[in-house]
């Protein structure tokens, strides 16, 4: 398979863009392979890729049941950041973060990474002790931090509301310049690109329909394309992770709810950054194609729907009006839903499950988008290895057990409240 | 809209009630014999099934009672509703 360069694009301009090779392969399901990922999103297809370039393993399957990156790979924020808090995940998610830094170098292919910086706004006295709280304790892990003040952020981004009469005063922010967004779909297309040309078997329109186990071993995956005999097996499947467990009897710490996302009408460039809102849960950004991207809470009841419901739009769009009231205007042209694996402490759990051949990758609630490398690359390691790589260690699925579970806000065991 | 029937109030929108969350979780009944293995079950453990789902849902901005919904999570249609003592049975099979 041809690389990506000046060079190739020249020489396809010449023939009229009609001789470009296919990205990645469709083949057959082969009977057996050494390890088998189902699902075919971001984390998926970073976990084969890693696998096969970090791990040397060559006989793969990434098993997708409709097609890949059309689950909440391509239904998210785009939102890249590291500003968290708790060691388990301040220092996997800035793995992440500079997985991310190198990306479309690796993957050549172009994740368009924009590192835009994310502003977390504080809107009280003691969101503003929060967020320096945080700052702090992100500097002290070697993760860029910066506390402004009302006026610097008022500088930054005028067009918030800094009236006298606000009824939520800005009080000031806490900016990573090194988080930003990236192209949802490209990163899950660049790395099944990646993964194919290593030799992964990315199999798409194969849908998991059972297991068959022998002993506390998967020995048989079967799909709508007949049985797949496997050495091991890895669940990315994001919001589906309860419904295909159900399938081998296993019960997890998670909820499935519905959060649902927002694009406006395209813009001249305005929203320079991703903002968000500490008065209220809105988060926003602006996409190359000029519209405003954005989102706010879960619509906070169990849903496998991949739609919302409309009092949820209400509440999100009067956070956004709170925030920036120039956006009264403005129209929104799509929304859409995804089912998020919420976890009862809002962290992600990687890690070795209760059945031997069998891995975790779940429980990623708002956040798994920014993840999606960092992801991979410690998933391929917990599968090769058979133990857990030292950024993931902490967010294992025997810490509820064991009451070591990682509250990043402290909300306790209710999946909605994270 | 989801549309919930409340035993006191009737038909009301959704947004009037508060959800609360699966209504299969039993407490231990008595806390201080549970092992840790029944509080990691009631505390953590969900089915969260793909179909019918059994849940509370509080009414807060109307009689402020707990209202015991079967809905499916697929569509989001309320199947049954009742008081929180109520055993709401509900199968696709028998209403066919």
């Amino acid at each position: 398979m041809s690389k990506y360069s000046v060079l190739s694009l020249i020489k396809n301009a010449f023939s009229d863009n009609k001789n470009w090779e296919r990205a990645w392969r469709d083949p057959e399901p082969k009977k057996y392979y050494d390890i088998i990922i189902i699902g075919a999103g971001g984390h998926g297809l970073a976990s084969a890729f890693y696998l096969a370039k970090n791990h040397g393993i060559k006989n793969i399957a990434v098993l997708e049941k409709g097609y890949l990156g059309g689950g909440n790979t391509g239904r998210n924020t785009t939102i890249v950041r590291s500003n968290y808090m708790l060691d388990e995940n301040a220092l996997f998610y800035e793995k992440s973060l500079k997985l991310w830094e190198q990306l479309s170098h690796e993957l050549n292919f172009n994740v368009m990474f924009s590192q835009r910086g994310v502003l977390n706004l504080a809107n009280s006295d003691s969101q503003m002790d929060a967020i320096t709280r945080r700052g702090n304790t992100m500097r002290l892990n070697g993760i860029d931090a910066e506390l402004l003040d009302r006026r610097q952020v008022e500088k930054m981004i005028p067009y918030l509301d800094f009236s006298d009469t606000a009824r939520f005063q800005i009080k000031g922010g806490l900016l990573q310049r090194r988080g930003g967004t990236a192209r949802h779909d490209a990163v899950a297309w660049g790395f099944a690109r990646g993964a194919d040309q290593l030799g992964v078997d990315i199999i798409q329109n194969c849908e998991v329909t059972g297991f068959k186990t022998k002993g506390n071993n998967i020995e048989i995956v079967e799909t709508s394309r007949g049985p797949i005999g496997c050495g091991k097996v890895g669940f990315a499947v994001a919001g589906s992770t309860g419904h295909l467990a159900s399938k081998l009897g296993m019960k997890l710490p998670i909820e499935s709810h519905v959060l649902q996302a927002f694009v406006s009408e395209p813009l001249k460039p305005v929203i320079d950054h991703v903002v968000t809102f500490g008065a209220g849960h809105f988060y926003i950004s602006q996409s190359d194609k000029g519209g405003l991207v954005f989102g706010g809470d879960i619509d906070m009841y169990n849903s496998y729907a991949q739609k919302g419901n409309l009092p949820l739009i209400e509440d999100v769009v009067t956070a956004g009006l709170a925030m920036i009231p120039g956006l009264s205007r403005l129209r929104i042209v799509r929304h859409w839903g995804g089912i998020m694996d919420m976890s009862m402490d809002g962290s992600p759990i990687i890690g070795k499950s209760p059945i031997d051949n069998l891995y975790l990758n779940c429980g990623w609630c708002y956040g798994g988008f920014k993840a999606t490398p960092g992801s991979g690359w410690v998933f391929a390691h917990t599968i090769a290895n058979d133990a857990p790589h030292e950024l993931n260690a902490g967010l294992n699925f025997d810490r509820f057990r064991v009451g070591r579970s990682v509250d990043e806000n402290g909300g306790g065991p209710i999946p909605n409240r994270h | 809209m989801i549309r919930i029937k409340c035993p006191y109030c009737g038909l009301r929108d959704h947004s009037e009630f508060n959800y609360i969350g699966d209504a299969t979780k039993l407490r231990p009944i008595n806390p201080e014999l549970a092992n840790d293995d029944e509080w990691f079950d009631y505390i953590y453990i969900r089915d969260n099934p793909r179909g019918v789902h059994q849940e509370y849902w509080q009414h807060i901005s109307g009689c402020r009672s707990y209202v015991k919904v079967l809905r499916d999570t697929v569509t989001h249609e309320v199947l049954k509703t009742g008081l929180p003592s109520d055993d709401l049975l509900f199968s696709y099979e028998a209403e066919k």
